[in-house]
C-alpha cells in the first residue's frame, strides 16, 4: 500500500487551511485528500492528509508541514496499527425494478439509505476507503448520479481493535 | 498604558532593537506615519519605490544579523514590495515587511487600494499576521521578529488594517513568546555528530562545502577551526562566499554553474562533501545525478526540509551551525592529507579561473579586480544579477565575513542598489560598492534620489556593455548568437547621475579603471562610474545546464597571467 496517512495537529487560525493547501500545490505534492476538525484540544484542529507515496516524496510533505509556524505537531501514521474511516454520500439511480438489488447491496455493507426518489436514492457509507471503493464500484452500474466524500480521518489504536 | 495601535508598533520596534526603517507611505499607512517622529530611535529612510525599501531591509540584515524593516502602503505599495519579499525568502533573509490594509470593515470587498498581501505573499513569506485587533499587536510583533530572526530566518509580513493603526488599546510587552508549532532545532544530535567525525577521519579527499548558513549562524570562526585542523579544502556557493577567506591556502572559492573550475573538479573527485549551512541548489550541483558520483555526504543545517531534499545524505544533522561545529571541531582529527591537497593544488595551478587575461582591452573581469585591488578587498559588495553578478563574485577577494551581499535564490535583477543602500546604513563605517550591468541599474535607479536625500555614500560601478549579458552569453553559447531582446539602450548614466546630483564618471580605457575608482573612493558621498565594457565577453568557467560538474567550458581566449596579490587585511 502505497499511501500514507499523515495527522496534523494544526492550530485553529484562519487561513491556516489556505496555507497547508498552497504548501502542497506549490511543491506539486500529489495529495489524496485532506479533511480537518476540531480536535480534543482547545484551539486546535486535526487534519488527516492521505498522501500517494508511489508519485510524491512522503518524507518532503512531512518536513515541509512541520515547518508551517501554526503546525504544531505532525506524524506519518500509516501502517497496522490505525483506525482509518471515511463517509461517503452516493446518489444512485433507482427505478422500482433496480430498487430491491441496490438495497440488497446496502444491506450486504452495512451501509443505509437516507433518501428515497422517484429515480434515485441516496445512500450513506462509513467505513475505511476498501469498503467505500467496493460499494460504489457495485453501485456504479445502476448510475451514479453524485458522489460526495469526507476524505479520510485515522487515529492510532491503542487496544487490540474492535472491527 | 493606552496607546494606539501605530504606537505600540513603534514601542514594539523599539523594543526589538530596530534602529532603521525603509518605507514608502500612503492612505493605509498615515496612521503609523503620524506618530513616527514620537520615536525618534526609529530612524525613517523614505525610498522612491518599495521594491527598494525590501531589498534594502534585506541586505541591511544581512550585513547587522538585526532583523531588516520595510513599510509599505495597501494595495500597489504591498505588492511592490512582493519581489523583495521573495527575495529575502530564497535567501533566508531576516525582514519584516509591514503593509498597511484597508479599514477593517472593507476588507474583501475591493475596496480602494485593497490586495490580499497575506493571500499573495503566503508562498514568499516565512509566516505572516493580518492583526485585527489593537491588542493583538504586541503579541504579533514579538512573534513576528522572533520567527523571522531565528530558526532559518525568513521575512514574515504583518499586515494592518488603517484603523486598527487608529485603534486604542493596553500596552504590555510579552514577556515570552508561545510558539507550540515551532521549535527550531538549536543542538546537534550528539550521536550524528560523533558519526559526522568518524566519517571525516576516515576520508581521503574531503571537501567542505560552505554556504551562507556559516554566515547566517555567525560561524566563520568554527568554519576555520575545523578547516585548519583536519586540513579540508573550503569551497563556498555563492552565497557563502566570505565565509572563508579567499586567499587562504585552503581556499578553493566557489562551486557550481560558473565556479572555479578546480572548485568543481575537487568536488566531483571527492570521496566526501561536509555540507555546512547550504542547499544543494541547482545552481551549484550541476545535473545533480551525476553530482559528487563518489563522494558521501554530511549534511549540517538548520533546516530539516533541506536535509534529503535533493541529494541523498549519509549524516544529516540538523542544528545551529555554529554549535554543531563546536562539538564536531572537538571530535574531528587533525590530519596532513598531503595527496589530496597536492592534487587540489596542482588543479588550481592548471586550471586558473580566477586569473584575469591579459588583454589591452577594458573588460569587465578588470574592472572587478581593480576594484577589490584599490579597496585592499575591505568593502562590502553588492551585486546585480547575471554576468556582473558572476564576475563579482570571481574576482573580487573577499576576506571579511558578509562582505558580499547578493541575491542568489530569486536572482533579482536590481538588487544593487538598494541592497548597496541597505548595506551602507547598516555599516556606515565601511565602503560599499554596488557593481551593477546595464540592465539591471534602471529596474531601481530611482533610488539614487534616496542616497542623496539621505546622504548614503555608496559607490556604483555600472558594467556597461550594451546588453543583458548573462542571456546574450546563452544565446551564443546555446542558440547560435540569436540575441532576441537583448541588446540594450541606456541613457548617458553619467548624466542621470549629475541629474541626481550625484558625481560621476565614464571610462572608456583601461588605462582610466584605477584612476576612475580610486577618485570615487576620495569622494565623500556616492559616486558613480559608469564602465564601458568589451560588449560580447563570457563569463567562464561555466557548467551548462544539463551538464555535470565534472563538464566544464573553460574561457578559450586564456593566455595566463599571475594574479597581483592584493593587500593583507588586519583582521577577519
Amino acid at each position: 500500500m502505497t499511501k500514507h496517512t499523515l495527522v496534523a495537529l494544526v492550530e485553529d487560525k484562519p487561513g491556516v487551511l489556505n496555507r497547508v493547501a498552497s504548501l502542497i500545490r506549490r511543491r506539486n505534492f500529489n495529495i489524496e485528500s485532506i479533511a480537518v476538525g476540531h480536535s480534543e484540544l482547545p484551539g486546535l484542529s486535526r487534519m488527516t492528509i492521505v498522501v500517494d507515496g508511489a508519485t510524491t516524496a512522503v518524507e518532503q510533505v512531512r518536513k515541509q508541514l512541520e515547518k508551517l509556524i501554526e503546525v504544531v505537531k505532525l506524524t506519518d501514521i500509516t501502517g497496522e496499527g490505525i483506525v482509518a474511516r471515511e463517509l461517503a454520500l452516493i446518489k444512485v439511480h433507482a427505478t422500482s425494478s433496480t430498487r430491491s438489488e441496490i438495497i440488497q447491496i446496502v444491506d450486504i455493507f452495512k451501509a443505509k439509505i437516507v433518501d428515497v426518489g422517484i429515480d434515485s436514492l441516496i445512500v450513506e457509507a462509513t467505513g475505511d476507503d476498501a469498503k467505500i471503493d467496493s460499494l460504489y464500484s457495485l453501485l456504479r452500474k445502476f448510475g451514479i448520479k453524485e458522489l460526495a466524500r469526507t476524505g479520510r480521518i485515522a487515529l492510532q489504536r491503542e487496544g487490540s481493535g474492535v472491527e | 498604558m493606552k496607546l494606539n495601535g501605530a504606537q505600540i508598533l513603534c514601542e514594539c520596534l523599539v523594543r526589538e532593537g530596530v534602529e532603521v526603517i525603509f518605507g514608502f507611505p500612503g492612505g493605509s499607512v498615515l496612521g503609523l506615519y503620524d506618530v513616527l517622529p514620537q520615536y525618534p530611535q526609529l530612524r525613517h529612510i523614505l525610498v522612491r519605490h518599495e521594491q527598494g525599501a525590501a531589498h534594502a531591509a534585506d541586505a541591511y540584515a544581512r550585513v547587522t544579523g538585526k532583523v531588516g524593516v520595510c513599510i509599505a502602503t495597501s494595495g500597489p505599495g504591498a505588492c511592490n514590495l512582493v519581489t523583495g519579499i521573495a527575495n529575502a525568502h530564497l535567501d533566508s533573509s531576516p525582514v519584516v515587511a509591514i503593509t498597511g490594509q484597508v479599514a477593517r470593515p472593507f476588507i474583501g470587498k475591493d475596496a480602494f487600494q485593497e490586495v490580499d498581501i497575506t493571500g499573495i505573499t503566503v508562498p514568499i513569506t516565512k509566516h505572516s499576521y493580518l492583526v485585527l485587533k489593537a491588542d493583538e499587536m504586541a503579541t504579533v510583533v514579538r512573534e513576528a521578529f522572533h520567527i523571522a530572526s531565528t530558526g532559518r530566518p525568513g521575512p514574515v509580513l504583518l499586515d494592518i488594517p488603517r484603523d486598527v493603526f487608529i485603534e486604542e488599546a493596553n500596552f504590555t510587552y510579552p514577556e515570552k513568546v508561545e510558539l507550540p508549532g515551532y521549535r527550531p532545532t538549536i543542538k546537534g544530535h550528539p550521536a550524528q555528530i560523533k558519526k559526522a567525525a568518524k566519517t571525516i577521519n576516515e576520508s581521503k579527499k574531503p571537501v567542505i562545502l560552505a554556504g551562507r548558513g556559516v554566515l547566517i549562524s555567525d560561524a566563520h570562526k568554527e568554519l576555520l577551526e575545523l578547516a585548519e585542523k583536519a586540513h579540508i579544502p573550503v569551497i563556498t556557493t555563492l552565497l557563502g562566499i566570505s565565509s572563508f577567506p579567499e586567499d587562504h591556502d585552503l581556499s578553493l572559492g566557489m562551486l557550481g554553474m560558473h565556479g572555479m573550475a578546480y572548485a568543481n573538479l575537487a568536488v566531483d573527485a571527492s570521496d566526501l562533501l561536509i555540507a555546512i549551512g547550504m542547499r544543494f541548489d541547482d545552481r551549484a550541483t550541476g545535473k545533480v545525478s551525476g553530482f559528487a558520483p563518489n563522494a558521501q555526504i554530511i549534511h549540517i543545517d538548520v533546516d530539516p526540509a533541506e536535509i534529503g531534499k535533493n541529494v541523498h545524505v549519509n549524516v544529516p544533522i540538523v542544528g545551529e551551525v555554529k554549535n554543531v561545529l563546536r562539538v564536531l571541531n572537538k571530535a574531528v582529527e587533525s590530519q596532513e592529507r598531503r595527496d589530496w591537497l597536492a592534487q587540489v593544488r596542482k588543479w588550481r595551478k592548471e586550471h586558473a579561473s580566477d586569473v584575469i587575461r591579459q588583454t589591452s582591452k577594458l573588460i569587465p573581469q578588470y574592472v572587478v579586480s581593480q576594484i577589490c585591488e584599490v579597496t585592499g578587498g575591505d568593502a562590502i559588495v553588492c551585486t546585480g544579477v547575471g554576468q556582473n553578478q558572476m564576475w563579482a563574485a570571481l574576482h573580487f577577494c573577499y576576506r571579511k565575513p558578509n562582505s558580499l551581499v547578493s541575491s542568489g535564490g530569486l536572482g533579482t535583477m536590481g538588487f544593487e542598489l538598494p541592497a548597496a543602500m541597505g548595506a551602507k546604513v547598516g555599516r556606515p563605517d565601511e565602503t560599499v560598492w554596488a557593481i551593477a550591468g546595464d540592465g539591471g541599474i534602471q529596474m531601481t535607479i530611482q533610488e539614487l534620489a534616496t542616497l542623496v536625500q539621505d546622504n548614503i555614500a555608496v559607490k556604483i560601478a555600472i558594467l556597461n556593455n550594451g546588453f543583458l549579458g548573462m542571456v546574450r552569453q546563452w544565446q551564443e553559447l546555446f542558440y547560435e548568437r540569436r540575441y532576441v531582446a537583448t541588446p540594450l539602450t541606456s541613457p548617458d548614466f553619467v548624466k542621470v547621475a549629475g541629474a541626481y546630483g550625484i558625481p560621476a564618471a565614464r571610462v572608456t580605457t583601461k588605462a582610466q579603471v584605477t584612476p576612475a575608482i580610486k577618485k570615487a573612493m576620495k569622494h565623500d558621498g556616492p559616486y558613480l562610474i559608469d564602465f564601458r565594457v568589451e560588449p560580447e565577453e563570457n563569463v567562464y568557467p561555466m557548467v551548462a545546464p544539463g551538464s555535470t560538474l565534472a563538464q566544464i567550458i573553460e574561457d578559450p581566449n586564456k593566455k595566463v597571467v599571475p594574479k597581483a596579490k592584493p593587500k593583507e587585511t588586519s583582521n577577519l
